[in-house]
């Protein structure tokens, strides 16, 4: 019994003596655990914080390669050409043209000051070769001031394109259908017309454009022929004498539909009332007016035009040019991405003040073929009758960039 | 005259910002403004994005914001001159809308009008990444609203790509 007591009382010295030593061990571990737990910790905060960093440095450097790729002090080019073939044979004069021209060479530059004044230019070089004796010209056909005075006026200050018709001021390749532009716009507007002057723009709600401007006009007395295409001065030491006045109002509010009209009045075409050769002739006010539509359904496309003068004087009368009117019209299909099929119907008459039948009507068919969306091979059959009887085809190649 | 009037009217200087990138964000994801995320491009995508824009795209990532199946993008693609900023909002792989938040070219600015806009709602991106909606041009304004075509289906197709990402 005696044994067994102090056995017992060995063996519970020695029991409690191990968990003694068993508690200051795990105490220990459990120390050096948190020891390490919190060395971890302080490792992933650095990690982190590291991390960050880098990130923050990736997006520092993204930006910078970015900036250094994109970056041009709001400065832009861009540009347009087109070269043609033309294979024409006037069947009144027996007499054919075969023909091929770089027929323009144009180049922008731009560039935006802040985000409400911008500067925009269009040099152009037509017909490949300039100077004396040759066939082409180098002509400053935009450079103008454009500022944002409020939400819904803009004004445009230098040389600009006349808010007039459809091909006027735009007329990239690309945009339009055959491989010249229409006649009517051509021999009536006449585009491509620019000015010198101030425009103001005007978009008092959505859809909605109305362009009010006061610019250089138009002189006839070079060529003393009543022409509004002989009149253009390009703004080169042009006469400035009398000016012009333009209006145009525009509709946009519903997609694919476009309704414009304009409108423009200068009291004296002949910037004095004297040719240039000494002939005194009456002061020729002339008016402007001008109406189109564009329509697209899906892939259809439809296209209209009209513009007639009204020119005062005895001359122009005489001449039959006191009235100057041509229309068109041009349904186009977009069959996908790279073709689209037009044909349009053209008529126009320098002399529709007199009763000589000296309209002239031509018809265009053709296709263009975009071998990608801004570079353009165009072909058209082209047919002219009434004053005229000319007929054949023209191929085109065309860009913009 | 002319002088007056500009020096009159310059008080009334209003930038070409139609609405902030916050706010528009904030209106897609009905008031909340979830962390932007970016997406950096590999070598692939970017092959692809100029496949749809049609000339080489220089940007190394592009942020983005995602809530559920809804994300947002803005985006920027030169018209003519100068790039427009477009914000676009797409959920469940459809155009929820599409915003023009700066524009800074000369013409061709009928594309930030709702009657334009409007006509990307719910459109979706064809196998061939082009919509699967006809957008009705606006004439003179024909390079603006190729723009904001392209971007249109460029948001849908990143929108697809930061899907599969969050599905892997």
């Amino acid at each position: 019994m005696k044994r067994t007591l102090i056995a017992t009382a060995l063996l519970g010295l020695f029991a409690s003596q191990t968990t003694f030593a068993a508690e200051a061990t795990t105490n220990n571990e459990t120390a050096e655990l948190r020891e390490i737990i919190k060395k971890q910790n302080d490792v992933l905060k650095d990690l982190e914080r590291r991390l960050d960093e880098t990130e923050q440095r990736v997006e520092v450097t993204a930006d910078a390669v970015e900036n250094a790729e994109t970056a041009n002090n709001g400065v832009s080019i861009g540009g347009y050409g087109e070269l043609h073939y033309n294979n024409l044979t006037d069947n009144d004069n027996n007499t054919d043209k075969k023909e091929v021209d770089f027929h323009r060479f144009v180049l922008f530059f731009g560039k935006e000051f802040n985000s409400t004044t911008r500067f925009f230019s269009e040099f152009e070089l037509e017909h490949a070769l300039s100077g004396d004796g040759k066939e082409g010209e180098v002509e400053l056909e935009q450079a103008y001031i454009e500022h944002d005075i409020s939400d819904i006026v803009t004004t445009q200050i230098g040389v600009f394109l006349v808010p007039v018709g459809l091909i006027n001021e735009t007329h990239e390749p690309p945009t339009f259908y055959g491989v010249e532009r229409n006649p009517v716009e051509k021999n009536i507007l006449p585009a491509t017309w620019w000015e010198a002057g101030v425009n103001f723009n005007f978009k008092p709600t959505a859809g909605v454009s109305i362009d009010t401007a006061m610019h250089s006009g138009l002189d006839i007395s070079s060529k003393g022929s009543y022409k509004p295409r002989d009149g253009r001065q390009k703004v080169s030491k042009a006469a400035a004498e009398d000016f012009a006045f333009t209006g145009r109002v525009k509709y946009t509010a519903i997609p694919g539909l476009e309704l414009a009209a304009s409108v423009q009045f200068q009291q004296d075409i002949t910037q004095g009332g004297m040719l240039d050769d000494g002939t005194v002739v009456d002061e020729a006010s002339a008016t402007l007016l001008t109406a189109h539509a564009v329509y697209q359904i899906e892939k259809f496309t439809v296209k209209a035009l009209y513009a007639t003068w009204d020119i005062d004087g005895d001359e122009a009368a005489e001449m039959g040019r006191d009235e100057q009117t041509g229309y068109y019209i041009e349904p186009a299909y977009r069959f996908n991405d790279e073709i689209g099929v037009f044909a349009r119907y053209n008529a126009w008459d320098n002399n529709a003040g007199n009763s000589d039948d000296s309209e002239v009507e031509q018809v265009n068919l053709g296709i263009n073929y975009y071998l990608h969306e801004d570079v353009v091979l165009k072909f058209d059959y082209e047919s002219q009758t009434g004053a005229k009887d000319i007929d054949g085809f023209n191929i085109g190649l065309g860009y913009q960039f | 005259m002319l002088i007056c009037c500009l020096l009159f009217t310059n008080k009334l200087l209003a930038e070409q910002v139609y609405q902030s990138t916050t706010n528009f964000v904030r209106h897609a994801f009905a008031g909340e403004l979830p962390q932007a995320k970016t997406l950096w491009l590999n070598k692939a995508q970017k092959t692809t994005i100029a496949d749809i824009l049609q000339h080489k795209y220089h940007r190394l990532r592009i942020r983005y914001w995602l809530q559920g199946d809804a994300s947002v993008w803005v985006l920027d693609e030169i018209g003519k001159e100068s790039p427009i900023t477009v914000g676009l909002h797409v959920k469940a792989q459809r155009l929820q809308q599409v915003k023009v938040l700066v524009y800074r070219e000369s013409r061709g600015d009928e594309v930030k009008a709702d009657f334009f806009t409007d006509q990307f709602i719910d459109a979706q991106l064809s196998k061939d990444l082009q919509l699967d909606t006809h957008i009705d041009g606006i004439t003179g304004a024909t390079l603006s609203v190729r723009a904001l075509t392209k971007l249109a289906r460029m948001a849908l197709w990143l929108d697809q790509q930061v899907a599969v990402t969050s599905e892997q």
